[in-house]
């Protein structure tokens, strides 16, 4: 066996288990801590957090909703992006970048800025849209937005989309235009073209994209700690929590590790079946 | 009143013409290429009957209808294209099946013509592979098979063997030609291949241009081409003291224009020269019949028959 390979990659290995693989080691042993009002965190092995995440059913409210919000996101940018990739697809030479911009842009500004000017909208009456429908009469009370999940899976829809894009932009980059005219001398509507030709070949930019988005929107931060606030928690707000407003590190542990443990599995077990369906066909 | 016709057909993109007024009429049954070099107006030729490209003016009929007037999903045209633009996300069968769903063809005959097309083609037993388990040769034929079981009125063959490799494109071509046969499609091939064209067709129109320099059997143009364009597309030709004559009609002789051999290429069933004369470089073509041939260097007499 050679070993200049091994050694070469030896100082990146380093780094990245002094980053990445310590860290995250210490989560999970941290998780397994005893902690105490008084007592502060004891180094012992006891499975008390996990039993309490397990059994508390606050917990698991938080982690449905976690995934519910993630899979709302994921549904809405599927619906919402793929056909504005396909639109963007088909546009010609100024208007594509300029477009393309346009759906890149939420990427360009900071997730906390851009997700106080959604609480700028639609916070309560003072906010700048339900201040306008209500002196317009169109609305009796401010639309619900704030503290709200509609207003997080509106928000993170926002942020997550350019991915979607992106992700299926790719995949219908590789199409070969011919194929839509073959289908049309064949007799095919446009509806049918779409349907039966370019949307399968779509698939799988759509599915690795839903995997992106659905990963990113489970473990988002910024923008349902600004919109959900303390009253509408996720796993991430959870966590967060549980490590600096109550200090029980070892519980918070537990919740991020949980959170990362069933992200891993959703991702790779989403991968693998796109992988599998989709072998034979695009390979 | 030909089976199609294209009058007068123009097609302009902004200032480019890329089809000049081209008139031809193509009989039922019938073979016809559209042969020349890249840019000559074949292909847009193509795309306007297909239908993906409009007319700037002139007329295609079709059965002495207007074919403009049809929406390209409506033509019953079969389309084989360059890149074959199989559907990758569906088998064979589903590939060649599609064209008898969107005519509403029954299951069950479905099934029995697009089984008798694959078999047709060659091709009975891939049924269930995907597009890109196929070889290039394969997936000619399942474009082949998808334009052809729809039973077209007429069918495009846009540089359909350009993509293969020299002997298994010579073997399509006659596979392709007794498919057309047996079928009686009438068919109009789109190539840049002289030799495909004249080995395909009844009859071959030289495009150069935008213009049809010479519509007629591929031996009556080869012998008799009407403008020097055609002379020097169709196969190689030798311009000497003012007449034109191929360079398989050239041999070499005890007497005659005298030269001295530049270069000789072996060809395997030929041998091709470069003589250089008084009246500049003349190619010739000898057959290999196993006699030793003249050297490079070596003082030769070229004679030919005046015609």
């Amino acid at each position: 066996m050679k070993t200049a390979p091994y050694l070469l990659s030896l100082p990146a290995l380093l780094l990245f288990a002094a980053v990445v693989i310590v860290p995250l080691g210490m989560t999970v042993a941290l998780s397994f801590h005893d902690w105490g009002q008084y007592k502060g965190i004891v180094p012992v092995f006891i499975l008390k957090n996990w039993r309490e995440v397990f059994s508390d059913s606050y917990y698991g409210e938080m982690f449905w909703r976690t995934f519910r919000i993630a899979l709302l996101v994921t549904l809405l940018s599927a619906v919402f992006g793929a056909p504005e990739a396909y639109i963007l697809n088909r546009m010609r030479s100024p208007w594509r970048g300029l477009f393309l911009l346009v759906i890149l842009g939420p990427l360009l500004i900071s997730v906390v800025a851009r997700t106080l000017g959604w609480a700028l909208l639609f916070g309560g009456k003072s906010g700048l849209i339900n201040a306008v429908l209500l002196s317009l009469g169109l609305i009796s009370a401010p639309l619900p937005f704030m503290f709200t999940e509609t207003g997080i899976v509106v928000a993170l829809t926002h942020v997550l989309m350019p991915y979607m894009v992106l992700a299926v932009w790719a995949a219908l980059q590789r199409l070969d235009p011919q194929v839509e005219n073959a289908a049309i001398t064949l007799g095919a509507g446009p509806f049918t073209v779409l349907r039966r030709i370019v949307l399968p070949q779509a698939m799988p930019g759509i599915l690795s994209g839903a995997v992106i988005v659905f990963a990113l929107a489970a473990s988002a931060f910024a923008t349902p700690a600004i919109i959900g606030g303390r009253r509408l928690k996720v796993a991430s707000t959870l966590a967060y929590d549980e490590f600096l407003n109550t200090l029980n590190w070892p519980l918070g542990a537990a919740v991020a590790v949980l959170l990362l443990v069933a992200l891993v599995l959703i991702v790779f077990g989403a991968n693998r079946w796109v992988e599998r369906r989709y072998a034979q066909v695009f390979g | 009143m030909a089976f199609l016709e294209l009058e007068n057909l123009t097609k302009r993109f902004g200032q480019q013409t890329a089809v000049d007024g081209l008139w031809l009429g193509v009989d039922k049954g019938e073979f016809v290429s559209l042969l020349g070099p890249s840019g000559c107006g074949k292909t847009t030729t193509l795309q306007m009957i297909a239908g993906f490209v409009e007319p700037t003016s002139g007329a295609i009929r079709l059965e002495e209808r207007d074919l403009l007037a049809v929406k390209p999903a409506q033509r019953g045209l079969g389309v084989v294209f360059q890149s074959y633009a199989l559907f990758p996300h569906m088998t064979v069968v589903q590939n060649v099946s599609f064209g008898l769903e969107m005519q509403g063809v029954a299951g069950a005959e479905r099934a029995k013509r697009v089984g008798e097309t694959l078999e047709l083609v060659g091709l009975g037993s891939f049924t269930e592979r995907f597009p890109r388990q196929l070889s290039g040769g394969q997936q000619q034929r399942v474009a082949l098979a998808r334009a052809l079981v729809i039973r077209p009125r007429i069918l495009l063959l846009d540089e359909p063997l350009s993509n293969l490799d020299a002997k298994l494109r010579e073997e399509m071509q006659i596979e392709l030609r007794q498919i057309q046969r047996t079928v009686g499609t009438t068919t109009i091939l789109v190539t840049h291949d002289q030799a495909e064209a004249m080995a395909l067709s009844d009859r071959i129109v030289v495009m150069n241009k935008g213009r049809a320099e010479q519509i007629g059997p591929p031996y009556e143009a080869y012998e008799r081409p009407a403008t020097p364009f055609v002379a020097s597309f169709l196969g190689k030709t030798n311009l000497v003291k003012g007449i034109a004559v191929r360079p398989e009609r050239i041999s070499f002789a005890a007497s005659g224009l005298a030269g001295t051999v530049r270069t000789r290429i072996f060809q395997g069933n030929h041998w091709l020269y470069q003589v250089e004369t008084s009246d500049g470089l003349v190619t010739v073509i000898r057959q290999n019949t196993g006699e030793p041939m003249p050297v490079e260097g070596a003082v030769v007499h070229l004679s030919w028959m005046a015609g």
